[in-house]
């Protein structure tokens, strides 16, 4: 029993403003983990945050998950849509760990602006053990058809950025 | 069964189909919301009420007729509920009640955090509390099991983090609840019409069933099918440290405290109170981890078991890893300030823009109510000058109008939402029809055609259900005028801001009463509102097209 509290937890916090995606990429993130046949939690505070201000979403995986919030100052990935709110967000993260911002992202190469959160998400997949083809099912299965071919792009552009 | 990623609130909506409920109602309410939205999703039948009292009311009458029913609304939406909620206690059901109340520790999306718990003592009612998506969908059989053996309504507490977070979770194979009985009408008057003779012999019932539920708190309720938690359990740890926690706050402590023993307490009402005292009597340290109020803690203590309650300030918002961690440390401490990112606004096309920057210009004094608009108190317009309650606006600005120097009451305007409107502001305009202040008053009703805050759900006022296909539509401007309000006058604030501005200026200077329907629909609603108009119509004229095939055959009979 005790073994079982003390598994071993990814934490990542993702990071922006209303109507940027936050929540459409966590969703994707959390679906990835789930279909890894890991234990996952996400949570994030709905109501005012559809107004334009700061959302952040927490996703937690790994064997066994309790608490749904990333505690402060223990976020092994910060993934932050908006410049503005890396500096907003930056406590959450740990020593050591990693923030992915938009400047990570070549606007140029980008195919569609709205794509931002999951080529974030691409690039955040060069560091997590979950299998890139696993994510992309994800994308795949929150977003309708017709975005699937710019999304894909896009998760790939971030693959390969982070990659170096 | 397949594993599921889904939120606490569709964890509840599945349980509901998966439990055989028949009608789920409710208002919505950050953040209950989607559990009745989801409810209808899966296929169930579910509907708004025009507010939480008349919706706990239609969901009495399901249950009184037999029918499992589910009813949903978040911790304030319970205060306006309240009425019926302790008179059902003694009438009881006869199918299942169970009465959802999310709680908005924090208040990320409310104007207080009241602690709901507090209820199911007041009204004596058992209450169901789980700790993520599998337990919000377990737990919902266990509740409706609890309401049909004892026949009474059941409520089901959960909180934000419980509602919004999403976690894993495996259905049960069907008919764990049991086939869901027959609809039927049996007369009970002494048991349901609460004149004082009948209500005196209903409450010494209602607190012998709680006797016998206190005795299955201590025992069934640590039973659970295989595979399933039981609603109350202990978990062993290795040192002399005990942990008795509810809700979320289990989950944090549990990660905060590995090595401690816990006692997780699932049906919050009554408490196992005797099973309680054998845990902590073998342990040095005993700690009461919950958010919100010292509930459990007091109980406990009242009880005249030695645990230790979270210090005072740790009552105020909600609690987390790093938070009970303090708790656990006896460490009272100032803690970090949260980080502080940009505050939510009014959205950039949103029509009231216009209707606050008038009132700001003229120095109105701004008797606010709950919706998205009461966004209109931030910068740069900062005109809102109260907000309480959902229906509010409208009595708080009469009783600012009765008794102000005449210069600062003429000044004074309600400004409510639409939803809000028919939630509970009809009350305060027949109140204002029938105690009008000496220099009038000026009501003006943002009416976006949707329950904007929550995510635009439908209610009375938009025509159409939950499921957005058409109903009765209600007419503000008709219900204003039906009521004897004297001038009653529709405008888009939006497309005629001069012309808004000079009738608000002509009414608050008229000495008589006033209602505004400042009306345009929400820029987030207003694609989708159109799409639904559009399939109405197709309905209608679907409809018409039948009637006409069929007249010549009715006229030949």
């Amino acid at each position: 029993m005790t073994a079982d509290r003390v598994a071993t937890v990814t934490n990542v916090v993702l990071a922006g403003l209303g109507g940027q995606g936050v929540i459409k990429a966590s969703d994707i993130l959390a679906e990835a983990a789930l279909r890894a046949g890991l234990d996952v939690k996400k949570s994030e505070i709905h109501g005012m945050s559809q107004r334009g201000g700061s959302v952040t979403s927490d996703v937690r995986f790994g064997t066994r998950v309790l608490s749904p919030m990333v505690p402060a100052g223990e976020a092994d990935y910060l993934v932050v849509l908006a410049e503005s709110e890396v500096e907003v967000a930056r406590p959450l993260l740990r020593a050591g760990g990693v923030v992915l911002a938009p400047d990570l992202i070549p606007d140029a190469e980008l195919p569609n602006k709205r794509s931002l959160n999951v080529a974030l998400l691409g690039a955040l997949s060069q560091y997590l053990e979950l299998p890139p083809e696993v994510m992309i099912e994800a994308v795949r299965a929150a977003l309708p058809e017709r975005l699937h071919a710019v999304n894909e792009r896009a998760f790939e552009l971030g693959r390969r950025v982070a990659a170096g | 069964m397949d594993r599921q990623l889904l939120s606490g609130d569709e964890a509840v909506a599945l349980a509901a189909r998966h439990a055989g409920v028949v009608l789920g109602t409710g208002y919505p309410g950050t953040p209950s919301t989607e559990i009745l939205e989801t409810f209808d999703s899966l296929g169930g039948r579910a509907q708004w009420a025009p507010n939480e009292k008349v919706a706990l009311e239609v969901g009495l009458g399901a249950a009184f007729a037999g029918a499992r029913t589910l009813v949903t609304m978040k911790h304030v939406g319970l205060n306006v509920a309240a009425d019926p909620l302790f008179t059902a206690a003694y009438t009881g059901v006869e199918g299942a009640l169970i009465v959802v109340t999310a709680d908005d520790p924090g208040m990320s999306s409310s104007q207080n955090e009241q602690d709901n718990r507090r209820y199911a003592v007041a009204a004596g009612l058992p209450m169901v509390e789980p700790s993520d998506s599998q337990e919000a969908y377990d737990f919902f059989f266990r509740a409706v099991e609890i309401s049909e053996r004892w026949k009474l309504p059941v409520l089901y507490r959960m909180t934000t983090r419980v509602c919004h977070s999403k976690s894993v979770l495996t259905p049960a194979d069907r008919g764990v609840a049991g086939a869901a009985p027959a609809t039927h009408f049996d007369h009970d008057i002494n048991g349901r019409v609460m004149i004082p003779a009948n209500a005196r012999p209903a409450h010494r019932r209602l607190r012998a069933k709680l006797a016998e539920i206190s005795a299955w708190a201590e025992v069934d309720a640590w039973i659970a099918p295989p595979g399933r938690a039981p609603l109350n359990r202990v978990i062993g740890g290795a040192g002399s440290l005990g942990i008795v926690a509810d809700g979320i706050a289990f989950m944090h402590a549990l990660e905060a405290a590995p090595e401690a023993s816990f006692l997780k307490v699932g049906l919050v009402n009554p408490l196992p109170v005797e099973r309680i005292r054998e845990f902590a009597a073998g342990l040095t340290r005993t700690v009461v981890v919950e958010e919100g109020d010292p509930v459990i803690a007091d109980s406990l203590r009242a009880a005249g078991i030695a645990v230790e309650a979270k210090a005072e300030t740790y009552r105020f918002g909600e609690l987390d890893v790093a938070r009970v961690r303090r708790i656990l440390a006896g460490d009272a401490s100032p803690e970090p300030a949260p980080a502080r990112g940009k505050p939510p606004e009014l959205c950039p096309a949103c029509p009231y823009h216009t209707v606050y920057a008038t009132l700001q210009r003229h120095d109105c004094i701004a008797a606010g109510d709950i919706g998205c608009y009461t966004l209109g108190v931030l910068p740069p317009y900062r005109a809102m000058d109260t907000c309480v309650a959902m229906g509010a606006s409208i009595g708080v600005g009469l009783g600012l109008r009765h008794v102000l120097p005449d210069d600062q009451a003429r000044r004074v305007v309600s400004i409510i939402g639409d939803s809000t409107f028919v939630h509970s502001g009809i009350g305060g305009l027949v109140e204002m029809a029938y105690n009008p202040p000496p220099t009038g008053h000026v009501v003006i009703v943002l009416d976006n055609g949707t329950t904007a805050m929550t995510g635009q759900q439908e209610h009375p006022g938009t025509g159409r259900r939950l499921d957005h296909g058409p109903t009765n539509k209600l007419s503000i401007e008709g219900i204003a005028a039906a009521i004897g309000i004297p001038s009653v006058t529709v405008i888009d604030p939006y497309a005629e801001p001069e012309e808004f501005e000079r009738l608000l200026l002509e009414r608050l200077a008229a000495p008589d009463l006033s209602v505004i329907v400042a009306r345009r629909p929400c820029i987030l609603a207003a694609p989708d509102i159109r799409r639904w108009e559009q399939q109405a119509a197709e309905l209608r004229a679907r409809a018409a097209e039948q009637v006409a095939v069929c007249e010549p055959a009715e006229a030949d009979r």
